[in-house]
């Protein structure tokens, strides 16, 4: 799809995020951290989310030809769509809007307009059809201070305008949260449909799911590399739990296949170095590894179980699972001192850590009281321990998007094992997938994938 | 008579080593061949019943072998949740596995370890391998040779019942011992 993908990208203007916007979207997260630190064990039922209301008309078009028409419908409703998925956005109803966007000029709205209707952002979009290749322009206005936040000018085949659109929409979530990629990104899960555990990836939102392996056996646990180019995951391909590191574009497999299990792997963020539990030893320990499979050095030394490395952003530190204490808890190690630390306290069985890659959470499933596992979030300085997901099966496996804004996990709320997404507060929750099967371990890509 | 009650005899060696395997087929062919070709000629005749002395004795030594290997295979360790220690049941099983290794020094066998549903994939492919692991390092200590054990790990993927009680989970937790 991508590898005839040319479109030019002309910025219109940049202007900073304004202020209120910022503030608003930073009271969120502020408002959170200080309600966490009151008490030790916060429950967002109503995690009190206010939305942003975004307008987005149908594109302006130039000729209005029937084709020029449908790739302006098309357009706009990819848009409101993509947008919509983070759930920051409420999209407001176009049947109210009282503006025609035909009749105005899109790089300069009749702002009081959209505010009426109650729109704190607008996005304008104007195309133009010829044979195939579309111009596109599309801007983000701040209709309360009525500046234009980005504008950018897309050309390329119709066939591009998924790519178009979601790098757009990479553009308004740098603008609003600072981060931006996690259009680009897919996530990789395990499902059973074939009648066996197979590795499969799919887009961001569910669309264009793949499988990756082939092997017919049990395949389990699929790690993303930084750069979104290999996939490493456990598998009895050869009859016991080896570990393959596997190139998802030109299928180039390393194999770790040494004696006992080879387990858990966790990619150390900006390189092609992974850690992954190893017990050839006689006891599972965790190791550091090329990206070719090759040991660089031992990182746990205790006799137990030791597994699930993920690491901080600047790789620095890495959380991990340990049965050292008596049960498994999630314990943070410092890669230079070796100095090892343990995070949580609360229950008597904490897995499967995954640090967010803005560095200060880290999301892990926890087995409550009542005998079902939930995701739970926590600082990396265990403050802040907050349950996102309850009473709805068990739920496991979460990991962030990569710009933390969301994350994805597995559940069986609807009593077989799908893939959800919920936003990093834990609310919006909802099925990824819909496929045969048993869907289970989802895993986001850190990097681009495409 | 002396001559029927040698075919008799033949017999009665001949069959139950045909139902088992190497252990016994060294015991088979320790007998003269004559007296095996004669025993298939007498099969044809109806047989007559076996005196009652011989009969039984080495019939029930057979079964004994038999259910003594099957009870082996089929007789799980099993744990409690989210552990690998073995409790007083377990270690009685694994005494009589360990007994069983040694009076049959040529078997080699694969332990796995398996897990219940509950607790996530990595942390049971990791608790799995500890539970067959601590069952190897009991039979070590009884004296099993290591070198006729191998462990394997599945974690939760291969659970025996499928239901989610605790009764199932309870089976599902468990060393498993299958001959090579």
């Amino acid at each position: 799809m991508i590898e005839n993908f040319r479109y030019s990208v002309k910025i219109i203007s940049f202007k900073l995020a304004c202020a209120f916007l910022f503030a608003s979207l930073m009271s969120l997260w502020t408002t959170t951290s200080y309600g966490a630190s009151r008490y030790d064990y916060i429950d967002i039922n109503n995690p009190l989310l206010k939305k942003i209301p975004i307008a987005i008309p149908v594109f302006k078009v130039g000729n209005g030809s029937s084709s020029e028409e449908e790739v302006s419908q098309r357009g706009s409703r990819l848009l409101s769509d993509t947008l919509a998925f983070t759930s920051y956005f409420k999209i407001l109803d176009r049947g109210s809007f009282l503006i025609d966007i035909q009749k105005t000029d899109v790089s300069s709205p009749q702002f009081s307009g959209w505010t009426t209707v109650g729109a704190e952002l607008l996005v304008t979009g104007a195309v133009a059809l010829n044979n195939s290749q579309i111009e596109m322009e599309l801007r983000l206005f701040d209709a309360y201070n009525e500046r234009q936040l980005v504008g950018k000018k897309y050309s390329g085949h119709v066939n591009d305008l998924r790519p178009m659109i979601r790098r757009f929409c990479n553009e308004i979530m740098g603008i609003l949260t600072g981060s931006s990629g996690l259009f680009d990104s897919k996530i990789a899960f395990v499902s059973s449909g074939t009648g066996s555990k197979e590795i499969y990836t799919c887009d961001f939102d569910g669309h264009s799911p793949a499988q990756i392996t082939n092997n017919k056996s049990i395949n389990l646990t699929p790690a993303w590399s930084p750069d979104g180019k290999w996939i490493a995951y456990t598998t009895y391909a050869k009859g016991k739990p080896d570990l393959y590191i596997h190139n998802v574009s030109d299928n180039r497999i390393f194999v770790v296949d040494k004696k006992g299990t080879s387990i858990s792997p966790g990619w150390v963020p900006g390189t092609f170095e992974l850690a992954a539990s190893l017990s050839f030893s006689g006891d599972p320990e965790i190791y550091l590894l090329t990206g070719t499979g090759k040991i660089i050095n031992r990182l746990t030394d205790n006799t137990g179980i030791d597994v699930s490395p993920s690491f901080s952003p600047d790789g620095k530190k890495m959380a991990f699972v340990s049965r050292r204490g008596g049960s498994p808890q999630i314990y943070i190690q410092n890669m230079n001192s070796g100095a090892v630390e343990r995070l949580t306290f609360q229950g008597n069985n904490n897995t499967q850590p995954d640090w967010s890659p803005k560095g200060d959470k880290i999301i892990y499933t926890g087995l409550e009281k009542g005998g079902n596992f939930n995701i739970f979030v926590i600082g990396v300085n265990g403050n802040g321990l907050i349950q996102l997901t309850r009473s709805q099966g068990d739920n496991e496996s979460a990991s962030w998007s990569p710009d933390a804004s969301m994350i994805v996990f597995s559940s069986t709320r609807e009593g077989t094992s799908r893939v959800y997404v919920m936003t990093a507060y834990g609310a919006d929750q909802r099925k990824l997938l819909d496929l045969p099967g048993k869907q289970s371990e989802p895993k986001w890509s850190q990097g681009l994938t495409n | 008579m002396k001559r029927k009650y040698l075919v008799i005899l033949a017999m009665l060696l001949v069959v139950p080593g045909l139902l088992l395997t190497a252990s016994c087929a060294k015991k088979v062919a320790e007998k003269p061949a004559a007296a095996v070709a004669k025993a298939a000629e007498a099969a044809k005749a109806p047989a007559a019943p076996a005196p009652a002395m011989t009969a039984p004795v080495v019939d029930t030594s057979k079964a004994d072998e038999l259910a003594a290997r099957e009870r082996f295979q089929k007789q799980d360790v099993n744990f409690a949740f989210d552990s690998s220690v073995l409790d007083a049941t377990a270690q009685a099983i694994l005494k009589n596995k360990a007994d069983w290794m040694k009076k049959n020094p040529t078997a080699a066998v694969t332990i796995e370890g398996h897990c219940d549903e509950r607790g996530t994939v990595a942390y049971n492919l990791a608790l799995g391998e500890r539970r067959a692991e601590s069952a190897k390092a009991f039979l070590v200590n009884l004296g099993v040779p290591a070198a006729r054990m191998t462990t394997i790990s599945f974690g939760k993927e291969k659970p025996l019942d499928p239901a989610k009680t605790e009764e199932a989970y309870a089976k599902n937790r468990r060393a498993r011992f299958v001959l090579k």
